[in-house]
Protein backbone atom coordinates (compact mmCIF):
# COMPACT_ATOMS: atom_id res chain seq x y z
CA UNK A 1 0.00 0.00 0.00
CA UNK A 2 1.53 3.59 -0.84
CA UNK A 3 1.87 6.25 1.96
CA UNK A 4 -1.36 8.06 3.21
CA UNK A 5 -2.28 11.88 1.49
CA UNK A 6 -1.70 14.89 2.96
CA UNK A 7 -4.95 16.81 2.30
CA UNK A 8 -5.69 20.43 3.42
CA UNK A 9 -9.46 21.64 1.99
CA UNK A 10 -10.95 24.85 3.31
CA UNK A 11 -13.84 26.41 2.51
CA UNK A 12 -13.56 30.38 1.80
CA UNK A 13 -17.44 31.06 0.47
CA UNK A 14 -18.67 29.29 -1.83
CA UNK A 15 -15.49 27.97 -2.88
CA UNK A 16 -13.60 24.79 -1.34
CA UNK A 17 -9.65 24.16 -2.25
CA UNK A 18 -7.85 21.37 -1.86
CA UNK A 19 -4.62 21.34 -1.37
CA UNK A 20 -3.05 17.33 -1.41
CA UNK A 21 0.68 15.90 -1.12
CA UNK A 22 1.44 12.18 -2.23
CA UNK A 23 4.71 10.73 -0.92
CA UNK A 24 5.52 9.04 -3.52
CA UNK A 25 9.13 8.39 -5.62
CA UNK A 26 7.75 9.31 -8.84
CA UNK A 27 10.65 7.21 -10.38
CA UNK A 28 10.81 7.81 -14.22
CA UNK A 29 12.26 5.26 -15.15
CA UNK A 30 15.50 7.01 -16.75
CA UNK A 31 17.44 7.21 -13.68
CA UNK A 32 20.28 5.07 -12.90
CA UNK A 33 21.42 4.10 -9.83
CA UNK A 34 24.73 5.83 -8.66
CA UNK A 35 26.43 2.78 -7.34
CA UNK A 36 25.21 -0.38 -9.79
CA UNK A 37 24.62 2.21 -13.19
CA UNK A 38 21.26 0.01 -13.79
CA UNK A 39 18.43 1.77 -14.42
CA UNK A 40 15.80 2.31 -11.94
CA UNK A 41 12.60 0.76 -12.83
CA UNK A 42 9.55 3.41 -13.65
CA UNK A 43 7.07 3.68 -10.66
CA UNK A 44 4.93 6.63 -10.48
CA UNK A 45 1.57 7.62 -9.94
CA UNK A 46 -0.77 7.10 -13.10
CA UNK A 47 -4.19 8.25 -11.70
CA UNK A 48 -5.21 10.71 -9.16
CA UNK A 49 -9.28 10.80 -8.17
CA UNK A 50 -10.56 13.48 -5.85
CA UNK A 51 -14.34 13.22 -4.41
CA UNK A 52 -16.45 15.30 -2.67
CA UNK A 53 -19.16 13.55 -0.54
CA UNK A 54 -18.71 10.71 -3.04
CA UNK A 55 -19.15 12.95 -6.18
CA UNK A 56 -16.21 13.11 -8.10
CA UNK A 57 -14.52 16.82 -8.34
CA UNK A 58 -11.36 16.30 -10.02
CA UNK A 59 -9.53 13.35 -12.21
CA UNK A 60 -5.97 13.32 -12.59
CA UNK A 61 -3.93 11.52 -14.91
CA UNK A 62 -0.15 11.56 -14.89
CA UNK A 63 3.04 10.51 -16.51
CA UNK A 64 6.25 9.98 -14.77
CA UNK A 65 6.96 13.87 -15.45
CA UNK A 66 4.97 15.50 -12.23
CA UNK A 67 7.24 15.79 -9.39
CA UNK A 68 8.59 13.65 -6.68
CA UNK A 69 5.72 13.44 -3.85
CA UNK A 70 3.47 15.05 -6.01
CA UNK A 71 1.66 18.34 -4.52
CA UNK A 72 -1.46 19.20 -6.61
CA UNK A 73 -4.30 22.10 -5.56
CA UNK A 74 -7.47 22.26 -7.52
CA UNK A 75 -11.19 24.34 -6.21
CA UNK A 76 -14.44 23.64 -6.49
CA UNK A 77 -17.75 25.12 -5.58
CA UNK A 78 -20.49 23.76 -3.55
CA UNK A 79 -18.70 22.14 -0.30
CA UNK A 80 -20.08 23.05 3.54
CA UNK A 81 -17.38 22.70 6.31
CA UNK A 82 -17.61 19.19 7.77
CA UNK A 83 -18.01 17.42 4.37
CA UNK A 84 -15.97 15.03 2.95
CA UNK A 85 -12.74 15.21 0.75
CA UNK A 86 -11.54 11.26 -0.49
CA UNK A 87 -8.29 11.10 -2.77
CA UNK A 88 -7.34 8.41 -4.34
CA UNK A 89 -4.21 6.94 -6.10
CA UNK A 90 -3.09 4.38 -8.44
CA UNK A 91 0.42 3.88 -9.76
CA UNK A 92 1.66 1.78 -12.59
CA UNK A 93 2.99 -0.80 -10.40
CA UNK A 94 -0.46 -1.32 -8.90
CA UNK A 95 0.11 0.43 -5.72
CA UNK A 96 -2.50 2.65 -4.61
CA UNK A 97 -3.53 4.85 -1.39
CA UNK A 98 -7.15 6.73 -0.81
CA UNK A 99 -6.89 9.28 2.22
CA UNK A 100 -10.21 10.91 3.83
CA UNK A 101 -9.99 14.85 5.21
CA UNK A 102 -12.67 16.70 5.95
CA UNK A 103 -13.80 20.50 4.79
CA UNK A 104 -12.81 22.74 6.90
CA UNK B 1 -7.12 1.69 -23.56
CA UNK B 2 -7.67 4.77 -26.53
CA UNK B 3 -9.08 7.92 -25.77
CA UNK B 4 -12.36 8.49 -27.08
CA UNK B 5 -12.06 10.90 -29.88
CA UNK B 6 -15.71 12.30 -30.76
CA UNK B 7 -14.40 15.47 -32.48
CA UNK B 8 -14.54 14.37 -35.82
CA UNK B 9 -15.96 17.31 -37.82
CA UNK B 10 -13.11 18.79 -39.34
CA UNK B 11 -14.60 21.26 -41.54
CA UNK B 12 -16.85 22.83 -38.66
CA UNK B 13 -13.04 22.75 -36.70
CA UNK B 14 -11.68 25.28 -39.54
CA UNK B 15 -13.94 27.53 -39.00
CA UNK B 16 -14.16 27.38 -35.27
CA UNK B 17 -17.80 26.97 -34.81
CA UNK B 18 -18.42 26.33 -31.19
CA UNK B 19 -22.16 25.16 -30.66
CA UNK B 20 -23.28 21.71 -28.65
CA UNK B 21 -19.87 20.03 -29.43
CA UNK B 22 -19.70 16.67 -27.49
CA UNK B 23 -17.07 16.81 -25.03
CA UNK B 24 -14.07 15.60 -24.86
CA UNK B 25 -14.34 11.60 -23.24
CA UNK B 26 -11.78 10.00 -21.15
CA UNK B 27 -13.20 7.11 -19.47
CA UNK B 28 -9.60 5.69 -18.80
CA UNK B 29 -5.92 7.32 -18.83
CA UNK B 30 -4.89 7.47 -22.38
CA UNK B 31 -1.92 5.25 -22.18
CA UNK B 32 -0.82 6.04 -25.38
CA UNK B 33 -0.67 10.17 -25.82
CA UNK B 34 1.70 9.23 -22.36
CA UNK B 35 4.09 7.08 -24.25
CA UNK B 36 4.15 9.95 -27.36
CA UNK B 37 7.43 11.20 -27.67
CA UNK B 38 6.22 14.44 -29.59
CA UNK B 39 4.20 17.24 -27.86
CA UNK B 40 2.20 17.54 -31.07
CA UNK B 41 1.50 14.00 -31.56
CA UNK B 42 0.63 13.21 -28.22
CA UNK B 43 -1.55 16.42 -28.13
CA UNK B 44 -3.32 14.66 -31.40
CA UNK B 45 -3.71 11.99 -29.93
CA UNK B 46 -5.12 12.99 -26.43
CA UNK B 47 -7.75 15.37 -28.50
CA UNK B 48 -7.75 14.81 -32.07
CA UNK B 49 -8.03 18.64 -32.64
CA UNK B 50 -5.16 21.29 -32.63
CA UNK B 51 -5.22 23.97 -30.22
CA UNK B 52 -5.98 27.60 -30.38
CA UNK B 53 -3.68 30.09 -29.01
CA UNK B 54 -5.41 32.00 -26.37
CA UNK B 55 -5.00 34.77 -24.05
CA UNK B 56 -8.15 33.38 -21.93
CA UNK B 57 -5.14 30.37 -21.15
CA UNK B 58 -3.48 31.32 -18.18
CA UNK B 59 -0.27 29.65 -16.75
CA UNK B 60 1.90 30.04 -14.10
CA UNK B 61 5.93 29.05 -14.36
CA UNK B 62 9.29 30.81 -13.76
CA UNK B 63 11.16 31.84 -16.05
CA UNK B 64 14.03 29.80 -14.81
CA UNK B 65 13.82 26.78 -13.12
CA UNK B 66 16.80 26.36 -11.00
CA UNK B 67 15.76 22.96 -10.89
CA UNK B 68 14.15 21.03 -13.44
CA UNK B 69 13.21 18.35 -10.78
CA UNK B 70 10.75 20.82 -9.24
CA UNK B 71 9.23 22.86 -11.38
CA UNK B 72 6.07 24.50 -9.91
CA UNK B 73 3.31 25.36 -12.68
CA UNK B 74 -0.41 26.71 -12.25
CA UNK B 75 -2.70 26.93 -15.36
CA UNK B 76 -6.30 28.53 -14.92
CA UNK B 77 -8.71 30.11 -17.36
CA UNK B 78 -11.62 32.37 -18.01
CA UNK B 79 -13.30 30.16 -20.42
CA UNK B 80 -17.34 28.50 -19.56
CA UNK B 81 -17.52 25.08 -19.82
CA UNK B 82 -13.77 23.65 -19.31
CA UNK B 83 -13.61 20.00 -19.37
CA UNK B 84 -9.70 19.39 -18.96
CA UNK B 85 -6.38 20.98 -18.26
CA UNK B 86 -3.41 19.47 -19.84
CA UNK B 87 0.24 19.99 -19.28
CA UNK B 88 2.97 19.19 -21.97
CA UNK B 89 6.79 20.04 -21.80
CA UNK B 90 7.54 20.00 -25.60
CA UNK B 91 11.27 18.76 -24.86
CA UNK B 92 10.59 15.84 -21.95
CA UNK B 93 11.80 12.24 -23.65
CA UNK B 94 7.72 11.97 -23.52
CA UNK B 95 5.77 15.23 -23.51
CA UNK B 96 2.70 14.69 -21.76
CA UNK B 97 3.00 15.52 -18.09
CA UNK B 98 -0.41 16.08 -16.80
CA UNK B 99 -4.07 15.64 -18.06
CA UNK B 100 -6.77 16.86 -14.95
CA UNK B 101 -10.53 16.45 -15.97
CA UNK B 102 -12.28 18.71 -14.03
CA UNK B 103 -16.41 18.75 -13.54
CA UNK B 104 -19.28 21.99 -13.86
CA UNK B 105 -18.49 22.05 -10.03
CA UNK B 106 -14.28 22.61 -10.86
CA UNK B 107 -13.01 26.33 -10.27
CA UNK B 108 -10.76 25.85 -13.96
CA UNK B 109 -7.50 26.14 -12.24
CA UNK B 110 -5.02 23.36 -10.86
CA UNK B 111 -1.51 23.68 -9.73
CA UNK B 112 1.45 21.02 -10.00
CA UNK B 113 4.74 20.30 -9.83
CA UNK B 114 6.53 19.14 -12.90
CA UNK B 115 9.70 17.32 -14.02
CA UNK B 116 12.00 19.36 -16.84
CA UNK B 117 14.39 17.61 -18.34
CA UNK B 118 16.08 20.51 -20.18
CA UNK B 119 15.32 24.16 -21.62
CA UNK B 120 12.09 23.60 -23.51
CA UNK B 121 8.32 25.62 -24.56
CA UNK B 122 5.83 24.15 -21.64
CA UNK B 123 2.43 24.48 -23.16
CA UNK B 124 -0.69 24.25 -21.03
CA UNK B 125 -4.05 23.22 -22.97
CA UNK B 126 -7.70 23.87 -21.79
CA UNK B 127 -10.68 21.73 -23.53
CA UNK B 128 -13.59 24.24 -23.05
CA UNK B 129 -16.81 23.84 -24.87
CA UNK B 130 -15.23 21.26 -27.32
CA UNK B 131 -12.51 23.52 -28.64
CA UNK B 132 -8.97 23.19 -27.75
CA UNK B 133 -7.44 26.05 -26.55
CA UNK B 134 -3.42 27.02 -25.46
CA UNK B 135 -0.86 29.28 -24.73
CA UNK B 136 2.78 28.54 -24.01
CA UNK B 137 6.06 29.52 -22.67
CA UNK B 138 9.98 28.67 -22.50
CA UNK B 139 11.39 27.82 -19.43
CA UNK B 140 15.00 27.80 -18.70
CA UNK B 141 15.94 24.61 -16.82
CA UNK B 142 19.56 25.11 -15.39
CA UNK B 143 19.76 21.67 -13.93
CA UNK B 144 17.69 18.99 -15.42
CA UNK B 145 15.23 16.85 -13.32
CA UNK B 146 15.06 14.10 -15.88
CA UNK B 147 16.64 11.80 -13.60
CA UNK B 148 15.15 13.15 -10.51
Amino acid sequence: MGKPIKIRAKVKGDISEVKALMPHDMESGLRRDAETNERVPAHYITEVVAEHNGEIVMTAYWGPAVSRNPYVSFSFTGGVVGDTIKIHWEDNQGDSSTTEAALK
Amino acid sequence: MKVHRRLMLKGMLALGAIAAWPRLLLAARPDSAFSANDADKAIADLFGQIPLDSDQVKMKIPDIAENGAVVPVTVSTDLDNVESISIVVVNNPTPLAAVFLLTPRSIPSVAVRIKMGQTSQVRALVSAGGNLYSTSKDVKVTIGGCGG
